[in-house]
């Protein structure tokens, strides 16, 4: 069931990615690239812009639920990194594994993201979206088992 | 050899039986590893040698007789007297850990093997699947498994890696090289899958490495380096993100999980290249997303923004990481002076033979197709190169990548040499022309002419000239292995005059007088090359060993060996020194005894007392270094001078006492000994054991008590009152 939901998922949104990008090769250049040399702020919010239209337009459910996740552990990540510059390290082993569960979790999750993202597919002949996600699932047991032994 | 078998036999039957015949070469290369370390114990004993593995064994025994946890917060009060040593917290628990783990596996099968058996034979067991783990590595180099089997040989019985892993040479290089070429094994293939179980299973057996040897740091340095190289030719890809992050999240974790390491990965600069490229990475490929979402134009600006950022928050966190004091924390590496000599051009042949020359076309060979697992090969043979050629040590690191890539170069002239099938001209100039049309641009050496032999006098020139100097590369091996690297250092073996082979085994004599002849807890002062020897044979507590991690403590036991007895006596009391031992190889010609280090612990006590050790005053006026009649009146009082030439001349007639090493004549009357006493000397007197005198019974110094033991009481009383001071209550 998983693999024909996701099929039906993604093969839109990659005629969208096409499109998209098309669209935007196509809409952009006249109207910004004069004014571009001469103005750098203005330009600037047009990127920003773009980048959130490609995300929302080009990014699949799944992976956008991914993407929450990444960024609540980029949220307790930044929370313990202020709290250990307010209040000191004293227990530096366990803001070190509080914190490199974050960075590490963050970072596989990246992994599975890059993994299962359709365009990446000519770069991992031998990793199907199941295979990544076992992966996943085994890589962060390894984590949380070192994160635990070293919070004491 | 074993591609002719193949090939011939490929076209009879088929891939099961390459199959068959891989396992059969394998096991043979594993019989040939462990077979080839065996010299020592064959000739001598299953002992272990050297310094430091005696310490190791101890800790083993310790682990085994109680249990993992003990072992594990283990606070040793048998050396360093006074001090004691938190041995759980200042080891790499490793190499104790797997024997330990082997005997009880052992155990359970119904096999009890002694735990000094399991440590002796640790190392060539390691030596087996170190041959497996680089026909491992290899394979993920080039398509012939030819080179596999080649590189499994090569490493097999390189004496480069045997000089380290005979048979009683249980020290942490025993496991580790193993573990550093599966790791890198481990790490390509994460690499060319881009996967993140791979990763996973690199970063754990890299967890392992660290828990085995300190020089876990190369391979910390070389994944990033290689990482670095990498996106430098613009050859970043999801997979090197996906296999280097997994790497160092999961690594660096595992690492901090062994105490010696704790929180070095993230405090010390020789972790920060790994941290570094895990930033970078992050930053890169953030940059690669954004780059497909957004037109060119854009992306230079989105470009420029995000580097000024970095920079900026860089600069900010690096200021704050300072000011924090983060990097004021200094660790200090111990560094020992004696190994950092560089190496002299005739050791890399002694320990490469053949395979040294051969491993600079090796490595012009991975530039021929460069993938991403040749720039490994190429980037390793460059910092393995250099570090060998800078210290002596290192060449142990060197040799897998040697290995490797000398059997890329062999399978390569091999493979060529070894077709029977004379090849198609006219084919052949069709290939030639079409892939000069294909390949253009880019280096020239990256374009792989087209040429085929055609005569077959040629390929069995070329073929036998192969296997001769393979055949000698085995002989070399053996020989080297035989002659230079299976002695071991506790006993001395000389010839007979006929032949016959006669060991001089004073150290275990002594070693043994001093655990069964001494109380349990009587302290042993010695230099600190023999401490881990006294603690492991003779298990008594020594106060110095070859863990030299308090210089003070070392420079104590110096001033007190180079003091006269008056300064020594009290030092020994203060330490509570019930035994002094010293080597002394005068007798026999044993040239690495304590005169000849004495310098050593003359310029260890100056680096503290200056004003009280001074080196000049061990020199005579002209600068040389005497014990005859022209030693300085220092040295002659010093005290290890007394003990090493203590009734040392009642050996010959007089006139002719004769100090073998130094060759030299000490005059007739031998230094006299009066705050210690003579309790133990060897058969050849190598090892030569003091009594510390307790204080006299009726309160004299030692001095006036053995001046009068010695009858040399003043003939006429002197009537005359000498100057007394005021007697204070």
């Amino acid at each position: 069931m998983a693999p024909k939901k996701n099929a039906r998922d993604i093969t839109p949104s990659a005629a969208a990615t096409s499109q998209a990008s098309t669209a935007n090769a196509g809409s952009v250049p006249p109207q910004p690239k004069s004014v571009a040399a001469k103005r750098g702020a203005a330009n600037w919010d047009a990127v920003l812009q773009n980048i959130y239209q490609h995300y929302v337009d080009a990014t699949p459910q799944r992976t956008k639920l991914v993407d929450v996740f990444l960024l609540f552990l980029v949220v307790v990540g930044a929370i313990q990194f202020l709290y250990c510059v307010l209040a000191g390290n004293f227990p530096f082993n366990a803001f070190l594994s509080g914190f490199s569960a974050t960075v590490g979790q963050f970072v596989l999750t990246i992994s599975l993201r890059i993994q299962t993202t359709e365009s990446n597919k000519n770069d991992f002949p031998s990793v199907s979206p199941e295979r990544a996600f076992a992966d996943y699932v085994v890589c962060s047991l390894i984590l949380h088992f070192f994160c635990v032994n070293f919070i004491n | 050899m074993t591609v002719k078998t193949q090939d011939t036999l490929a076209a009879v039957t088929g891939p099961n039986t390459r199959t068959l015949l891989r396992v059969v070469i394998l096991l043979l290369i594993a019989g040939a590893a462990v077979s080839s370390r065996l010299f020592s114990v064959i000739r001598f004993e299953s002992i272990i040698h050297e310094f430091d593995p005696w310490f190791n064994f101890r800790a083993t025994k310790y682990l085994v007789a109680n249990g993992f946890y003990k072992f594990w917060d283990w606070f040793d009060d048998r050396t360093w007297y006074p001090l004691g040593r938190v041995t759980g917290g200042t080891l790499y628990p490793g190499l104790m850990v797997t024997s330990g783990a082997i005997y009880h596996a052992l155990r359970a099968l119904a096999v009890p093997v002694d735990i000094r058996n399991i440590c002796v034979l640790l190392a060539p067991a390691f030596s087996g699947l170190t041959a497996y783990a680089s026909y491992l590595l290899t394979n993920e180099m080039v398509t012939s498994p030819s080179a596999g089997l080649l590189a499994a040989i090569f490493m097999g019985i390189a004496p480069g890696y045997i000089s380290r892993s005979v048979a009683g040479s249980y020290d942490n290089e025993a496991i580790a090289i193993f573990l550093l070429v599966f790791t890198f094994f481990l790490w390509i293939k994460a690499l060319k899958l881009g996967s993140m179980l791979w990763g996973a299973l690199c970063a754990l057996f890299y967890g392992y490495m660290v828990a085995s040897w300190g020089g876990y740091a190369f391979i910390t340095n070389l994944l990033p380096v290689h990482a670095l190289v990498l996106i430098g030719m613009g050859r970043y890809s999801t997979r090197l993100y996906v296999s280097y992050t997994t790497w160092y999240a999961l690594g660096t974790l595992a690492s901090m999980q062994i105490p010696f390491v704790g929180f070095l990965p993230v405090k010390t600069s020789e972790h920060m290249p790994a941290l570094g490229i895990f930033g970078f990475l992050q930053l890169i490929g953030f940059i690669q997303y954004v780059r497909s979402a957004i037109s060119g134009r854009q992306f230079h600006t989105f470009l420029a923004t995000l580097i000024l950022a970095t920079f900026a928050i860089g600069l900010g966190g690096l200021v704050a990481l300072t000011s924090l004091g983060y990097a004021k924390i200094h660790i200090p590496i111990i560094a020992s002076v004696s190994e950092h000599q560089p190496t002299a051009w005739p050791s890399f042949f002694f320990d490469l033979n053949f395979l040294i020359w051969l491993f600079p076309a090796g490595v012009y060979l991975c530039f021929q197709n460069l993938r991403d697992e040749h720039v490994f090969i190429v980037v390793y043979a460059i910092f393995g190169s250099y570090f060998a050629g800078v210290m002596v040590r290192l060449m142990l690191t060197l040799t897998p990548v040697v290995c490797v890539a000398a059997a890329m170069a062999v399978s390569q002239i091999l493979d060529t040499y070894l077709l029977v099938k004379e090849p198609d001209a006219e084919d052949l100039a069709r290939e030639a022309a079409d892939s000069a049309k294909k390949t253009s641009g880019g280096l020239r050496a990256m374009k792989k002419p087209k040429v085929g032999i055609y005569t077959n006098l040629s390929k069995v020139v070329i073929t036998s000239a192969m296997t001769i100097y393979l055949v000698m590369f085995v002989a070399h091996c053996t020989w080297v292995t035989s002659n230079a690297y299976s002695s071991p250092s506790v006993v001395l073996a000389s010839r007979m005059p006929d032949g016959s082979q006669h060991i001089i085994d004073d150290y275990r004599e002594a070693y043994q007088w001093l655990r069964q002849n001494t109380k349990e807890d009587a302290k042993i002062m010695s230099w600190w090359d023999y401490g881990y020897q006294i603690g492991g044979m003779a298990d008594r507590p020594t106060l110095v060993d070859n863990n030299t991690w308090n210089n003070t403590h070392i420079a104590t036991v110096g001033k007190a060996m180079s003091s006269r007895e008056e300064v020594s006596y009290p030092i020994m009391r203060q330490h509570e020194v019930d035994y002094v031992l010293v080597v002394f190889g005068g007798l026999l010609g044993y040239s690495g005894d304590d005169i000849n280090k004495f310098l050593w612990m003359v310029r260890i006590a100056e680096g503290i007392w200056p004003d009280e050790i001074k080196e000049r005053d061990f020199f005579t006026q002209r600068g040389e270094y005497r014990v005859d009649d022209g030693a300085t009146d220092t040295m002659k009082n010093s005290l290890m001078y007394k003990m090493s030439y203590y009734n040392y001349a009642s050996l010959f007639p007089a006139g002719q006492v004769t100090d073998r090493v130094r060759g030299v004549r000490l005059p007739d009357q031998g230094p006299v000994l009066n705050t210690v006493e003579e309790a133990f000397t060897s058969e050849n007197w190598i090892i030569r054991i003091y009594k510390v005198k307790d204080l006299d019974n009726v309160g004299r110094d030692h001095f006036s008590a053995a001046a009068f033991d010695r009858g040399q009481k003043k003939k006429k009383s002197q009537k005359k009152r000498g100057a007394r001071v005021l007697r204070v209550d």
